[in-house]
């Protein structure tokens, strides 16, 4: 049987020690050098990265979120030994791990070390398809003959050199699909390296539950309880169209996971769909000025990054969650595309003032979607608002001075409520 | 109920109620055509609570009556069976079903009580005039295009119909605008029409309208007040709330001072335009209009497409400009054109540019400018 060191990253013949430099971690697998599908899944990333900036926070638990009613974003692997899990409300999260320090995210550093990995996945292949910051689809097939190594090894080479350069681990799924690549890249972390070949693949799903499945969540869970399935091998008993008739489409994706099938391609440039940009408050809000101040900084944010991607958008979209989390979402399209933040509040903003709901509200939220790529030309201008044109004009000499003097050069008097 | 009709004249009376009625509809019975006979007259009544059509047709009455059924069914069975036939509708109240019989075939269709049927409330109308249908056709097809789709401005989601002031006097003004757009379009004021209170016809009732519209003899009696108006031939009468709401006063957005003249066939300028702009991609299509005497260059450069150019001999004597449109809107204005040559007015590249046809004073057209 083929076998790797993830160390040394010498090939060898199936043994349970490296024979080169004496490491324990030897991978072996039958279709280790045939497997091309990978899929890369940092090691508690956004608290890997405060650790490594922080050598102090090396020992402790430290839980990555913040506010006062907000949630675990991550975990490190200490704090999950005492059972934190992301997602997990934060007065939870300190009931069961009192002396966890608690880091407010910096998204802009998590950001510029995920475009580091990301250069790094980049020399493998092509093909790269991130999910976020920290993980992403790799498809290295016909990489062999570029890198004069199979897949298998470039992979622990990145993994390597991630950790060398970078000071991050990361866990790597290989299989022959990215649905199983997305499971195998879990099962041993961290630092893992997993792989679910073609001739296992049956074998290893029939026991495992059907909530493995990436976007079977807790209602989707609940609809299959309903009908008896539970793991792979309920599965295995439905025919397509009956999973067809009572899942809709999702049902005939059920049908091909159960025996291991997903036809995904692993997409390098799949096209942003929408930018939207929200909010949770502190506290509950129903002051309109306040709201108002809230809604011109998300519209401002979404107008910055479709400026920045070179990409205008058709339709507005206005998101409120009221107090008993009722969400209201409403939508306007307009007729040509935008990607001012003058545009963007005002259209946001009618919606507003449409929705007729006094509050309060404990998120607000906007975005942009339709999206289309920016060309020279402005938005025509607005017979009945004859102050359009200078205000556009206004915000394109305000952005050319944020960027020279930063984006907090010069701001609304409006974003400061 | 009981009556036999000519299958055409049924169709007729009933695809223009059926158009009425919404088609996703939550509550039943707005679904329903209500259908009364009496004498020698059958009626056919449809509403969506802000617009009623009754349309009136010929038949034999055997049996006073009234009944409700699904529009869109019998009128897709009536449309299905063949010319010239006799079609006799019978109605059961018991049964609560209405019979469809014609030639050989026979349906059966669920009815619901004429009593659950919204009838508008017949109101006091302030004004009485008559005008020619080519006339109100001509009023509504120029300035419908303009009409904006946005939610929140419902105020102009219609054509705002008034009496107004113009050159030669008192004239019958049809006015819409989006924002991007302003057609402003003039008629004869009928004498009666003289107080009229303005109102903003919604969109939908300026598409049902246009079908009263067709026959150039037809005289149309318009009733109008604050808050409804109604559109009636001898067979059809068609009334509609007005949109609640102030109509921006647009005299203020027509530039008055635009100096600088192009004049150009029209068709030959619309096709121009339409040609480059096939190059730029869908969504935002800006032509460039570069203007020097007696010529014009349009074109369109989109970054990941291509580029297109082309010049039409036009006539202009003033300085060289260049100014940028939405193709589309363009083309709309353009295709408003339908004898004279198109003549623009401009003034800057970021100013409202004026559209006239010809030297007709009784149409004009203001579009905004893109900065390209």
């Amino acid at each position: 049987m083929p076998a790797l060191c993830r160390d040394c990253l010498t090939e060898l013949e199936s043994v349970s020690r490296c024979t080169a430099c004496g490491s324990p971690r030897v991978l072996a697998h039958p279709e280790l050098f045939s497997l091309s599908i990978a899929h890369m899944d940092c090691d508690a990333f956004y608290a890997s990265v405060e650790k490594r900036d922080d050598p102090s926070l090396a020992d402790k638990p430290v839980i990555i979120g913040g506010g006062k009613r907000g949630v675990v974003s991550t975990a490190c692997y200490v704090a999950r030994i005492r059972g934190v899990r992301s997602a997990m409300p934060m007065f939870k999260a300190l009931e069961l791990c009192p002396d966890a320090v608690i880091i407010k995210p910096r998204m802009s550093v998590y950001a510029e070390v995920s475009k580091q990995i990301r250069a790094m996945m980049d020399e493998l292949t092509p093909i790269v398809e991130p999910l976020s910051l920290d993980e992403a689809f790799m498809d290295l097939a016909g990489t062999e003959r570029l890198h004069g190594a199979p897949p298998a090894i470039m992979l622990a080479r990145l993994v390597r050199r991630m950790q060398s350069e970078l000071g991050l681990t990361g866990s790597i799924g290989l299989s022959h699909n990215k649905f199983l690549a997305k499971v195998a890249s879990d099962l041993d972390k961290p630092r893992g390296f997993s792989i679910i070949g073609k001739a296992e693949t049956a074998d290893f799903l029939r026991d495992q539950p059907v909530s493995l499945i990436w976007g079977v969540g807790a209602v989707s869970r609940e609809a299959l309880e309903k009908a008896g399935i539970r793991t792979f091998s309920d599965l295995l008993r439905w025919d397509r169209e009956e999973l067809s008739a009572r899942f809709g489409s999702m049902g005939d994706r059920l049908w091909h996971l159960a025996r291991g099938q997903d036809a995904r391609r692993v997409s390098g440039s799949d096209p942003m769909k929408s930018i939207s940009n929200e909010t949770t408050f502190f506290e509950d809000i129903a002051d309109p000025d306040l709201l108002d101040g809230y809604l011109w900084r998300m519209a401002a944010k979404v107008a910055d990054r479709a400026k920045a991607k070179g990409i205008t958008g058709r339709v507005v979209t206005l998101k409120l969650k009221r107090s008993d989390h009722r969400i209201i979402t409403r939508r306007q399209s307009l007729r040509e595309p935008t990607q001012l933040a003058d545009t963007l509040y005002r259209r946001a903003r009618a919606l507003f003032d449409n929705v007729q709901d006094p509050g309060p509200f404990r998120l607000l939220g906007c975005g942009l979607s339709d999206l289309s790529k920016a060309d020279e030309t402005e938005e025509s201008g607005d017979l009945l608002d004859p102050q359009f044109g200078q205000r556009s004009e206004a915000e394109r000499a305000t952005d050319a001075i944020r960027e020279r003097f930063g984006s907090d050069a010069i701001v609304k008097g409006r974003s400061l409520r | 109920m009981k009556l036999s009709i000519e299958r055409g004249t049924l169709l007729k009376a009933v695809s223009q109620a059926q158009s009425v009625v919404e088609r996703r509809n939550t509550i039943p019975i707005l679904a329903n055509v209500l259908i009364e006979a009496e004498d020698d007259t059958v009626q056919f009544r449809a509403t969506d609570l802000d617009i009623e059509v009754v349309d009136r047709a010929t038949a034999h009455v055997e049996r006073a009556g009234a009944t409700t059924v699904a529009a869109t069914t019998l009128h897709e069975i009536v449309r299905k069976l063949p010319d010239g036939a006799l079609v006799t509708l019978t109605a059961d109240s018991a049964a609560g079903r209405l019979s469809v019989e014609a030639v050989r075939s026979n349906f059966s269709l669920a009815t619901l009580p004429r009593e659950d049927f919204p009838v508008m409330a017949t109101s006091e109308y302030d004004t009485n005039f008559s005008a020619a249908a080519p006339v109100l056709r001509r009023l509504f097809d120029k300035s419908k295009f303009a009409i904006s789709t946005e939610e929140t401005r419902y105020y102009l989601n219609g054509v705002y119909m008034h009496v107004s002031e113009a050159d030669g006097g008192k004239v019958l003004r049809c006015v819409a605008t989006d924002g991007h757009r302003l057609a402003r379009i003039d008629a004869d004021l009928p004498p009666e029409a003289d107080g009229m209170p303005g109102v903003i016809v919604p969109r939908k009732t300026v598409g049902e309208l246009r079908k009263l519209l067709d026959d150039d003899e037809a005289q149309i009696a318009v009733s109008v007040s604050e808050t409804k108006i109604r559109f009636a031939t001898p067979e059809i009468t068609l009334t509609s709330k007005v949109i609640d709401g102030t109509f921006p006063d647009y005299t203020r957005v027509i530039p008055q001072a635009n100096t600088k003249r192009l004049e150009v066939d029209a068709s030959e300028f619309a096709q121009a335009v339409d040609r480059v702009a096939t190059v730029s991609s869908e969504r935002s299509r800006a032509v460039k209009l570069q203007l020097e005497e007696d010529k014009l260059v349009l074109s369109v450069n989109a970054p990941d497409s291509g580029a297109a150019e082309e010049e039409l001999a036009v006539a202009y004597g003033d300085d060289r400009m260049e100014i940028g449109f939405n193709a589309k809107y363009l083309l709309e204005i353009a295709s408003q054109v339908d004898r004279e040559n198109a003549v623009f007015l401009f003034n800057s590249s970021g100013d409202p540019t004026v559209m006239r046809e010809g030297n007709d004073q009784s149409a004009l057209y203001v579009v905004m400018p893109m900065r390209v």
